[in-house]
């Protein structure tokens, strides 16, 4: 009898923590708990040290889709943006640089903001479709990665652009700022920024009502359209800040670059607790999203899952956390 | 008594953590009789019938079918039982036509394939037979809510019907499709079917009913014939308290012409001008369809402008989009909570939270929010209407329709403007509410701002409005005030087609 209570609150209490976080805090108990057995270089200091560095470019590009997410739309030309941001801003640094050779940094600062503008091209095309012309998000970013990624093989012919300032990759790429590897500085304070931007700022507010019922946001003077432009122009702006980044780490402006980020971070921020349907989302679980994706492919790594196995069991983490997305939905609305 | 039953229930209930929806009902109908479900939003009313339904199983009690004791799993196990209902919310799919819905899942078929002739000639004869005038290869889209509610109620042939079950049929229906939905009631129960009849409408029930249950809060109050009861009997019955003072006194203010119509043009609406002053409720009546809502939505800029000019204290505002609309001073709430007035899944305090955020408080910086101002200013709308405290953390989804709508109209307090158009401001919402939402609107016009209530309620316009304009067919047919606002005098302009501009 008292065993059985204590099961009832022991489910009660997992349906509580499930409503509230949603399925992220037990999909992360079960892989710390699979994998540890499976390797025992797992759990180590060491290795988490280093999931933590590995993930800084999924947690950053999931900041952007989860805005994305949040006002009901989906990004799938993030990894377009981080190619594009890569090819071209790399073109830039190796031509400025030839340009100026005694202002290294003034090179790659405008390489840089190359780069920038041409993500936030990206952005702005896949605003003006969701916004304007009411194309469907999934057909705009699917037509725009197509546009994006022949446009960056198209620019380097399909050739890495080598012969980078070596003191970009030296500073973004492996470089330390006070001891803290510099892509994870950037992470923290992008981190920072969007914290306060989804919570203190009147922008972030009208991203949560559009995405929550665009009907009402309008009837609430709220510019629908611009709001929707900003948050891809933002999205596209992070990726194109982790392409930078992704850039700095190869030592090289790749087309290829992103190829299956954009998967990764719908699945970062699904599991994460951003609802599909918009309107829905913390940028503090997000980050744990993105994290526990790479801890799930680090383990499988360790555990020598062949990379193919991978991608398998990736899609299919994607899918079940939208099933699970889906039954807390539903026990929501129906206010158990 | 029993033995005579098509369907009863004994001490039904059905619970939600934290929530007795339903306190062990006794419920019987007998066959040819219209019994009505009444009560209060959140009374009770939805839950009994959606187990009656089939489409909610109950935490207590049984229900029985004439003698045997049955236990519905859907939908589809009580229609076998012959017991059909046309919920609110229509189950039509709109892409379809009108026949392939009727026949929706048991298709009659020429072999494997489906024999459309049969279907459209089927549906054709089920038409004729109930005298509705509905073509069924139509697409379900085109036709009109009322039409489609014809739709679902001819679905319900099927099979042996011996129990139909209405939930606010008449919500959306003109008073001359009323007139025709009650007729084939009538038929209905000379052929011996039982009626459970869901409806706020208290002047439907001495045209129908037979038996009258009330409920609230989820328990039976008690169940009297329609012969030996009156409205004030049942309000009282309902609320616990008298009908007296649902409908304040308003007192008129000085009237300036705040905004001003003139010859406003659109798909559906000819030539209209009219007048909005300060201090004074502006109730605009009409039929379904008669463009009485889309006028406003057009001025609104919801809806695009063909011609006319309208102006907002001198500006032309016939250009301007919602938003600066809005911002120079006129709030529309919309008539859809759901759809276009609420974000179901987020808590109350958050939807009223919205408009404050987006009001460019003097004060403040734009582009960044105070939240303890804006939490200052939201707990103050709360109050003022009269949202439970319990009830300002819950998601909307949550709430009751009465409390969904006390959250819309808060939206309204939540920024400073100076005319509110109030579209269809109490569709379904139970009279305790009603009563509430009446004292804002009192309490608005009284310190000077401009009120318009459009109504598809004749009692609430008449009893709200210092002028009232009515609408036939696009245009205003009448502009009355004072004593002119008589229900006989209101109902001519409803039919007027000659469309003179008063």
């Amino acid at each position: 009898m008292s065993d059985e209570t204590k099961n009832k609150t022991l489910l009660d209490w997992i349906l509580q923590v499930f409503v509230r976080v949603g399925v992220l805090p037990f999909f992360l108990a079960i892989a710390l708990v699979v994998f540890t057995a499976l390797s025992s270089k797992f759990l180590t200091g060491q290795n988490l040290m280093n999931v933590a560095r590995q993930s800084v470019y999924l947690v950053l590009v999931s900041l952007g889709q989860m805005l994305v997410l949040i006002s009901g739309g989906f990004d799938l030309s993030v990894g377009t943006a981080i190619a594009l941001t890569s090819v071209v801003s790399a073109t830039g640094m190796v031509w400025l640089s030839g340009v100026f050779p005694d202002a290294i940094w003034v090179a790659i600062a405008l390489g840089a903001f190359m780069g920038f503008g041409a993500a936030l091209l990206v952005g702005a095309i896949n605003g003006i479709g969701v916004a304007f012309f009411d194309v469907s998000p999934f057909i705009m970013t699917l037509g725009v990665s197509s546009v994006g990624a022949g446009l960056a093989l198209f620019l380097t012919g399909g050739v890495p652009v080598s012969g980078l300032p070596f003191a970009f990759g030296d500073m973004f790429g492996f470089g330390r700022l006070w001891g803290v590897p510099t892509p994870v500085v950037v992470a923290i304070i992008c981190i920072a920024v969007m914290w306060v931007f989804m919570s203190r700022t009147r922008l972030g507010t009208q991203i949560y009502a559009v995405g929550g019922n665009i009907k009402a946001a309008h009837l609430a003077a709220i510019d629908t359209k611009r709001t929707l432009m900003m948050a891809y122009m933002i999205c596209a702006l992070i990726a194109s800040l982790t392409g930078l980044l992704l850039t700095a780490r190869v030592e090289s402006g790749e087309a290829n670059l992103g190829g299956s980020i954009a998967l990764e971070s719908i699945a970062a921020c699904v599991i994460a607790g951003v609802s599909l349907r918009g309107g829905i989302g913390r940028v503090e679980n997000v980050v744990l999203g993105g994290f526990f994706i790479v801890l799930v492919q680090n383990g499988m790594n360790l555990a020598q899952v062949s990379s193919y196995m991978q991608m398998v069991l990736l899609g299919a983490l994607l899918i079940l956390a939208v099933i699970f997305d889906q039954l807390r939905y539903r026990i929501i609305m129906s206010g158990r | 008594m029993t033995s005579k039953t098509i369907i009863r229930t004994e001490g039904l209930s059905k619970r939600y953590p934290g929530v007795l929806a339903l306190n062990s009902v006794d419920f019987d109908l007998t066959p040819g009789e219209v019994h009505v479900l009444f009560g209060e939003n959140g009374a009770g009313k939805s839950t009994l019938i959606s187990m009656l339904a089939g489409a909610n199983t109950p935490s207590d009690g049984t229900i029985y079918v004439g003698e045997n004791k049955v236990g519905f799993d859907s939908v589809a196990d009580a229609q076998s039982h012959g017991i059909y209902t046309v919920f609110q919310e229509f189950s039509l799919i709109p892409t379809l036509t009108v026949a392939q819905n009727i026949f929706l899942g048991w298709e009659p078929k020429i072999g494997p394939f489906i024999d459309h002739r049969a279907m459209r000639k089927r549906a054709k004869e089920m038409f004729d037979e109930l005298e509705f005038d509905i073509d069924p290869s139509e697409i379900t889209a085109h036709l009109s809510r009322a039409q489609q509610q014809m739709v679902e109620i001819t679905k319900a042939f099927h099979g042996d019907l011996s129990v139909l079950i209405l939930d606010e049929p008449t919500a959306s229906l003109t008073d001359r499709e009323v007139d025709h939905l009650f007729g084939f009631i009538e038929t209905l129960k000379a052929r011996g079917v039982g009626i459970v009849y869901i409806s706020h409408r208290m002047q439907e029930f001495a045209r129908i009913a037979d038996r009258i249950t009330v409920l609230r809060d989820g328990a039976r109050i008690g169940t009297v014939t329609m012969a030996e009861t009156d409205d004030h009997a049942l309000v009282e019955m309902m609320t616990g308290r008298a009908i007296s003072a649902i409908y304040p006194e308003i007192h008129k203010g000085d009237g300036d012409v705040l905004l001003r119509v003139e010859k406003l043009r659109t798909a559906g609406i000819k030539d209209c001008s009219f007048e909005i002053r300060s201090g004074e409720v502006l109730g605009i009546a009409g039929l379904v369809g008669s463009g009485k809502s889309r006028l406003f939505r057009t001025i609104m800029g919801l809806t695009t402008r063909i011609g006319g000019r309208v102006t907002l204290a001198g500006r032309d505002i016939t250009r301007s989009t919602t938003r600066e609309i809005i911002h120079a001073g006129v709030y529309y709430l919309s008539p859809d909570r759901k759809h276009e007035g609420l974000d179901l899944v987020k808590a109350s305090q958050d939807n009223l939270a919205l408009n404050p955020v987006m009001d460019r408080f003097k004060e403040k910086i734009s582009g960044w929010v105070n939240w303890n101002a804006v939490a200052a200013k939201t707990e103050a709308v709360a109050d003022k209407v009269e949202l439970t405290e319990a009830y300002r953390k819950k998601l909307v989804s949550q709430l009751s329709g009465g409390n969904q709508q006390k959250v819309l109209f808060g939206k309204a307090f939540g920024q400073d403007v100076d005319i509110y158009i109030f579209d269809e401001p109490t569709v379904g919402v139970d009279i305790g509410t009603r009563a509430a939402l009446y004292r804002l609107i009192k309490d608005l016009a009284e310190s000077g701002k401009a009120v318009v209530v459009i109504s598809s309620d004749l009692p609430e316009v008449m009893n709200l409005s210092h002028r009232l304009i009515v609408l036939a067919h696009g245009r205003i047919t009448a502009e009355l005030s004072g004593d002119e606002m008589r229900e006989d005098q209101i109902l001519k302009h409803f039919f007027d087609e000659s469309g003179t501009t008063a």
